[in-house]
């Protein structure tokens, strides 16, 4: 049956918030006019694309520095985080001695330890991935550890009936029944390694060649360029975006056929 | 003659015995009073009664799922660790359905061939044959959720047949489906337990479905949980919905009320 084009949900996805973010552009264009708002204060988004027009090539490099940070720290993030996981479920004792320490990276502010980071770590990139990994870490750590433990428990007694080893049990039960949690885990790990390796940026400075997204906002903010400050901030705004998606699909491609997390709700 | 004799010898060895078998539980309080009892081959066993009447705790000792406090449990005349070793296999069907979630039908009923290290392509193919026995070779290709409750219970006692068991034990697995997918469900079972030479042990609450379904039915009382009475079914097997239907049916579900009653009163603490 074919439903009015409002009514499917690719439209109500993607146009939707499309067009309330036209509406919104549309009107910061037109007051900025109307009220004549000088754009060292406030830029119109047209001066925005203009300073992006004018800098593309610059913009572009710091973003695949800032980019290269937050992907190496989101995949060390994750492998360390799920390597984690894997050591708190084989034994109480090993979660029981190692959790607080990973509560105590969690609950100590990565602004604070930055600079002692990248003291103590003489190459620039190795230290931003490192403020960047410790902040993505834990929602893996703690997301994939609450997964491998929450096995049906029929299941894992028909398991145990079966005779399944501790690698068969791993592999056919622990895994499958951890995938959703993790993935969630993902979710908000993409997002905070992004988070991680601006502010590391922010907080290594101006220093080194490799000079990320956050270093172009300061160079905007002490020249008073402002459109280009809004240009850098809107490529890590969009690179947010675009990883938040990527995990959505992922989700999407993993579960979307059991789980429901990923379902789309039944009509 | 040897050879006959021979048979009937095997025959007569009990699939399971229990040798004054009791449970006694972490907290002191006596689940199973001693029970002795032997399943033979072939026989359909019902267990029966209120709650709190050790039929689940029996059910598990037979499964091996828990050790009897005292006393013994055999299986073939051997202890458990030799199940499964000389092709004579055992296999669960729990209240639930308990398939994975993640895993499409035919996968699900593949899980303990897998586990066992069965070859895949051959694996592959009895659980098709499973299926097809269950009467769900369509849905091999679909998720769980996608099938209803009853559709469910087949997938699961499709996984238990896959592996050929000899005896088959079942906790109430049709209990929370609708009475016509039950009688349904029940009917199937029936003719396959038949066609096999299954042995089962099968719980219920239902006084209706375990005269359908037994050759034996046991039925049991509380405070503390004990073998109460037995009552033989003699109906030829396999039967069908003529046999719910007939006055013999109804005649021997009322006697079976009777004694459940009588049953329920021995139950009460004194």
């Amino acid at each position: 049956m074919k439903r009015p084009l409002i009514e499917r949900p690719w439209f109500s996805r993607v146009m939707a918030p499309i067009g309330v973010g036209m509406l919104l552009l549309f009107f910061w264009q037109h007051l900025c006019t109307v009220y004549a708002i000088p754009k060292y204060l406030f830029p119109r988004p047209t001066d925005v694309a203009f300073a992006f027009a004018e800098n593309w090539r610059p913009l572009l490099g710091s973003l695949v520095s800032t980019l290269y940070v937050t992907m190496m720290a989101f995949g060390l993030a994750v492998l360390l985080g799920t390597f984690t996981a894997f050591l708190f479920v084989q034994s109480r004792l090993v979660e029981l001695s190692l959790l607080p320490y990973a509560v105590l990276l969690q609950v100590t502010p990565i602004a604070a330890v930055a600079p002692l980071i990248i003291i103590l770590v003489k190459d620039t990139t190795t230290a931003l991935t490192l403020c960047a990994t410790v902040i993505a870490i834990f929602p893996i750590i703690s997301n994939t550890t609450i997964g491998l433990r929450t096995v049906d428990p029929g299941l894992a007694a028909y398991f145990r009936m079966n005779k399944a080893g501790r690698w068969e049990t791993l592999w056919r039960l622990r895994i499958p029944s951890a995938l959703p949690f993790f993935l969630a885990g993902l979710r908000i790990s993409s997002g905070l390694a992004l988070v991680g390796a601006v502010v590391a940026e922010f907080i290594a400075g101006t220093g080194g060649t490799s000079a990320g997204l956050a270093y172009q906002i300061m160079q905007a903010s002490f020249q008073l360029d402002i459109p280009q400050m809004f240009a850098a901030l809107f490529l890590i705004t969009i690179t947010g975006v675009v990883l938040f998606a990527l995990m959505v699909w992922l989700q999407q491609a993993l579960l979307g056929q059991w789980h429901e997390s990923a379902m789309e709700a039944e009509r | 003659m040897f050879d006959q004799a021979f048979t009937e010898a095997a025959i007569a060895t009990p699939v399971v015995e229990l040798l004054s078998a009791d449970k006694v539980f972490a907290n002191g309080t006596r689940g199973l009073a001693p029970v002795d009892l032997a399943i033979q081959p072939g026989e359909f066993v019902c267990l029966i009664g209120p709650s709190g009447c050790g039929k689940s705790t029996l059910l598990k000792l037979i499964a091996n799922l828990i050790e009897p406090s005292d006393g013994r449990v055999q299986w073939w005349r051997g202890d458990f660790s030799k199940v499964g070793m000389d092709g004579r296999k055992l296999a669960f069907v729990f209240q639930d359905p308990t398939l994975m979630p993640w895993a499409k039908v035919d996968t699900n009923v593949r899980l303990p061939l897998d586990l066992a290290g069965v070859p895949k392509a051959e694996a592959q193919a009895r659980a098709a044959a499973a299926l097809e026995n269950v009467g769900l070779a369509a849905a091999a290709r679909r998720y769980p959720r996608q099938l209803s409750g009853g559709m469910r219970m087949r997938v699961s006692i499709a996984r238990a047949l896959v592996t050929e068991p000899d005896l088959l034990l079942m906790d109430e697995p049709f209990g929370a489906l609708d009475e016509f997918t039950r009688n349904k469900l029940d009917e199937d079972l029936v003719r396959l337990c038949h066609e096999r030479g299954l042995t089962n042990v099968f719980v219920t609450h239902s006084i209706y479905e375990a005269v359908f379904l037994s050759t034996r039915i046991i039925v049991m009382a509380a405070n503390p949980g004990r073998v109460f009475a037995e009552f033989v079914v003699d109906e030829p097997m396999p039967r069908d919905e003529n046999f719910r239907r007939s006055d013999r049916f109804a005649a021997l579900c009322r006697e079976m009320s009777a004694l459940l009653s009588d049953a329920s009163l021995a139950s009460v603490v004194s």
